[in-house]
């Protein structure tokens, strides 16, 4: 009955290492909190309403990022982790962590940063930025959208049950190779844990990226035909088209998985006729694209940010375009390079090394059309510029690494080693990192309706940079002395430590950056009247998104812009101003479904992870009945009358103007420095202190 | 217009020392490392060494591509810098159809060069290849278990556990499998590139030590709780030493027989260097038979089979 009802369930999965069940209760107190202030600001109802049931891409969008933005500090914790174990666990000392918890650690990381860090910024910039680009009120489907999130959401909290309710996280590394991950060597509920968070958000993105290429192709504004598409949103669309490609791949093998693990067959296993190497084969045919499918909008990004900031306009931009296109389909055959080491013959290495070769040709190209975007130009140096011009560095820096670990003789000597580790660092953290950082910082504006404090920025972004030489170059170097990664010990006669060590505090430094972008928004927001962007263009910009408010009205557009040229909206500002004749809009409404199905998802997963089989069966139910309720919801839309439109015009350019006439100067250069920032937080705090302490004694 | 900003501008500049940044971290990091064992730059064996050769070329191509793209991209950014009021700002500039065709054919060129060059020698240096010497050759059976290296020496029927000593010119066929382990890669890398050792598997590895010396051998891959202290030594000796070597541990206090084999195949960690005097020839066919039904196995054991004899 017991084993009926709880599976494998027991006492025994509670966390019992002292920094495991620190972590657990640090947790659990940090969502105490987080209910307590909601209910004691009575925001459950506002919370609910206008948020979690939203549908609105660009509340998606926020909410992306904030989720994001968590897991990134969960992801950097591990990080923190992984360095510190590896500084100190030398000759005699063996490091703070065991080898198990250590390789948890490390592919905690991996997937966390990859899956839920990478994957949501993308998704919330693509969210937010895309509709307004191609002059779109709404995405095709908008239930999908809120479901794709809310998938997302449910793989999150499975990958950190581990840390709520016990058990463990897979020790595999972040694809968790086969047999490794199989039920002969990983026995514990770890794996099953990594199969199903990556199942139930993988099954998120692609509704999501099926959802996009709907919009992108079927919803954009009239007159913007495909070459007049805006560059972010042509890397949007190359990115879901291979993320619609390989993640149904991603599914079928993480449940062929599922069945060694489950009932015993043998796809995967060592004996009973299992191939370990086509799981090897299969995770990288998905694996290798979809660090390209974070990749090509960060092209995106910087392309517009290059544009936008060297006052030009794209220069060869269908070259660009084809670039990101061609990057996108070499990305689909080269995925063997990933196990040149396996011993596939000599042929079929050097054709996947020349695929590997080949895809730094478009690569180069695109490169060479932001050179050619500056010539010429007059370019700003604001940060989201900074983001770039590091990103070159960086990203050159790991491209020409990945290219030389792409020809197998060489691979045989780098491959595994800590060389690949600081490879695809440099690409993640320079190419799709910096991407982000770039893209936020560049749409903040639109976001919020203030601009990013730029001084704090600036710092923010040497704090990576450097960081960045002093954690990553020591590695590649490390990779060339012989160290393999994933390594909770090493012999002291190695004379690795020293660099180690190094890594340790390029690491430290990194940490600083990133609580300087914290420290940059909570500035941003306490000197918000003076960096309020009210007119909506503060960059002075070239496509759609800039010829709304900032933040947008829920609706987008008022009017849907007629397309003429690639730079819309700069095209529009030559021509001026004119009136606009409203219309009704048609609006879709909030929905709860995307929530239920996803908790019923989440109990799928977490009734397959701890074999609690009724759980399973019984949320999969849940989720049919939701479906078929949801499908006979006849009225998903409302519509906004066009006199209402012209209200909510009229009120928000009152208040638009208000606010202009409020804050005439727009001086970046008297932006709060950081220690400004300590000040008025330690002011802030003593005052509520006193606030407290005085409301006490009365 | 607004007016431009000079410390936005002198950050635009301070970005020029990024490259700067990174070759001085590196200048540093020599300085701690210059008595150390760069494994992969130290070759002692004519694999390693051929595989650095391929490395440093392919890298001084791509610098060559890479470090004048790097250079005019912030020259650019720097030249065009909105303080520089001497630099010429056409919005509406067209650049000629010849630098489409540029930024084509450059890279694709450079390319062409890389992948004409990494062609033959993946070929030249495949693993499985046998290395051409005037020494007779000779074969070393390695088996992973977790989580240690068994060697076995079919020539001198010796065993060895995390260590394995050969001597130096003479080509060395290292033939890989594994028993009860996760897929783990033979890497030694002052004497050449790393291969997969699989159960139901014969991965083979051509290596040839050249400099006598003591080298650090690991698995690359993750296997399991006990990676980090699978190593082992191998040692490159001369002939001479090699079977003196031979002949001592010929001497053994054990023989490698189906208990001992039984008792290696717990897993355990960090394991010492142990010595067999013998072993049981067909001791390795079994391991491979263990494992058959797979037909992967059958056909690679098969394969391996035909190119021995």
């Amino acid at each position: 009955m017991r084993e009926f009802l709880l599976g494998k369930l027991d006492g025994h999965a509670l966390p019992h290492e002292w920094f495991t069940i620190a972590g657990s209760i640090a947790f659990i107190a940090m969502m105490l909190a987080t209910i307590l202030v909601i209910t004691r600001l009575k925001k459950w109802k506002w919370l609910w309403s206008e948020w979690l049931t939203s549908v609105d891409p660009k509340k998606i969008g926020i909410m992306y990022f904030i989720a994001g933005g968590f897991m990134l500090a969960r992801g950097g914790l591990d990080a923190v982790m992984i360095w510190l174990q590896q500084a100190f666990s030398s000759g005699d000392s063996h490091g703070y962590l065991s080898a198990d918890h250590f390789q948890q650690v490390f592919t905690a990381h991996g997937n966390i940063m990859v899956f839920f860090v990478a994957m949501a910024f993308i998704f919330g910039l693509i969210n937010y930025i895309v509709p307004l680009q191609i002059g779109a009120r709404d995405l095709a489907s908008p239930f999908l959208n809120t479901l794709g999130f809310w998938l997302y959401i449910a793989g999150v909290v499975m990958v950190n049950m581990f840390f709520l309710l016990g058990g463990e996280y897979a020790a595999t590394g972040w694809l968790a190779v086969a047999p490794l991950s199989g039920p002969e060597f990983s026995t514990g509920v770890g794996v099953d844990y990594w199969i199903w968070s990556l199942q139930i958000s993988g099954i998120g993105t692609t509704l999501g990226a099926i959802n996009f290429i709907m919009t992108i192709l079927r919803m954009r504004a009239p007159g913007m035909s495909l070459w007049k598409m805006p560059p972010f949103t042509w890397g949007s669309l190359c990115s879901m088209v291979m993320a619609v490609t390989v993640f149904p791949l991603l599914t079928a093998t993480l449940f062929l998985m599922f069945f060694d693990r489950y009932f015993g067959t043998h796809f995967f296993t060592t004996t009973g006729g299992g191939d370990p190497m086509m799981y090897t084969n299969l995770i990288w045919m998905w694996g290798h694209p979809e660090v390209y499918i974070l990749m090509l909008p960060a092209f995106g990004v910087f392309t517009e940010v290059v544009s936008t900031f060297s006052r030009k306009a794209v220069a060869f931009y269908k070259t660009n375009v084809i670039g990101m296109i061609g990057v996108s389909s070499f990305a689909l055959s080269v995925w063997l390079h990933h196990f040149f080491t396996m011993g596939a013959s000599a042929n079929v290495n050097a054709f996947f090394g020349v695929m590997t070769i080949f895809i730094a040709i478009p690569t180069a190209v695109v490169f060479f059309t932001w050179i050619a975007t500056m010539y010429k130009g007059r370019i700003k140096f604001d940060t989201p510029m900074l983001w770039f011009l590091g990103f070159v560095a960086i990203f050159t820096i790991g491209g020409l690494s990945g290219v030389i670990l792409g020809i197998p003789p060489a691979d045989f000597q780098l491959h595994n080693s800590l060389f690949l580790v600081a490879h695809f660092h440099s690409n993640v953290i320079g190419g799709v990192l910096f991407g982000i950082f770039c893209g936020i910082t560049y749409w903040f504006p639109k976001f919020t309706g203030i601009k990013l404090n730029e001084r704090i920025g600036r710092q923010a972004f040497w704090c990576w940079v450097i960081g960045f030489c002093m954690s990553f170059i020591p590695m590649y170097i490390l990779g060339l002395m012989g160290a393999p990664r994933r390594l909770d010990h090493y012999d002291a006669s190695t004379g690795w430590q020293p660099l180690f060590v190094m890594m340790l505090i390029g690491g430290i430094i990194i940490a600083i950056g990133l609580a300087l972008q914290i420290a940059q928004i909570i500035a941003s927001f306490i000197q918000k009247n003076r960096l309020r962007d009210a007119t909506g263009d503060p960059w002075d910009g070239r496509t759609l998104e800039w010829s709304v408010a900032s933040p947008p009205p829920f609706y987008n557009f008022t009017v849907i812009p007629k397309v003429n040229s690639r730079d819309a909206f700069w095209d529009m500002k030559q021509a001026g101003d004119h009136k606009p004749e409203y219309e009704d809009i048609h609006i879709p409404k909030n929905t709860a479904a995307g929530i239920y199905i996803s908790i019923f998802a989440f109990f799928i997963g977490f009734g397959f992870v701890w074999h609690i089989n009724w759980l399973a069966v019984v949320s999969f139910i849940g989720i049919l009945i939701v479906f078929i309720v949801r499908a006979f919801d006849e009225h998903p839309e409302y519509t906004l009358t066009a006199s209402e439109v012209k209200e909510l015009e009229a009120a928000r350019t009152k208040q638009a103007k208000a606010e202009r006439r409020h804050n005439p100067t727009n001086d970046r250069d008297e932006d709060m420095g950081l220690w400004e920032l300590i000040k008025v937080i330690v002011t802030f705090g003593f005052g509520l202190a006193r606030k407290t302490l005085t409301r006490g004694k009365a | 217009m607004p007016k431009p900003n000079k410390k936005r501008n002198r950050q635009g500049r301070l970005v020029w020392l990024m490259p700067l940044l990174f070759l001085g971290f590196g200048l540093v990091i020599a300085y701690f490392i210059h008595d150390k064992n760069i494994a992969v730059f130290h070759p002692k064996g004519l694999i390693a060494q051929e595989q650095l050769h391929l490395t440093l070329f392919a890298g001084a191509l791509l610098l060559a591509a890479a470090v004048p793209t790097m250079f005019l991209l912030y020259f650019t950014a720097w030249k065009y810098r909105e303080s520089n009021t001497k630099a010429v700002h056409d919005p509406y500039v067209r650049l000629s159809k010849s630098f489409v065709w540029t930024m084509w054919v450059v890279p694709f060129i450079f390319a062409l060069i890389l992948a004409g060059v990494m062609w033959p020698a993946t070929h030249r240096l495949e693993p499985k290849k046998k290395i051409a010497a005037d020494a007779k050759p000779m074969t070393i059976q390695v088996i992973a278990m977790r989580w240690k290296w068994i060697f076995l020496y079919p020539e001198q029927n010796i065993a060895t556990v995390n260590f394995v000593q050969l001597p130096v010119d003479t080509p060395v066929t290292f033939e890989l499998t594994g028993d009860e382990v996760p897929m783990s890669s033979f890497w030694i890398p002052n004497l050449g590139g790393q291969l997969y050792a699989m159960t139901s598997h014969v991965n083979t590895l051509n290596l040839m030590a050249e400099v006598p010396g003591d080298y650090p051998g690991a698995t690359a891959e993750i296997n399991g709780p006990g990676f980090a202290g699978m190593r082992f030594t191998a040692r490159a000796s001369s002939a001479a030493d090699f079977d003196r070597w031979v002949s001592e541990t010929k001497q053994a206090n054990h023989k490698l027989d189906a208990e001992s084999y039984a008792n290696l195949l717990k897993p355990s960690e960090s394991n010492p260097a142990a010595y067999y005097s013998a072993y049981d020839t067909d001791l390795y066919g079994k391991v491979i038979m263990k494992y058959m039904g797979s037909h992967a196995a059958h056909d690679n054991q098969i394969e391996t089979n035909h190119e021995q004899h």
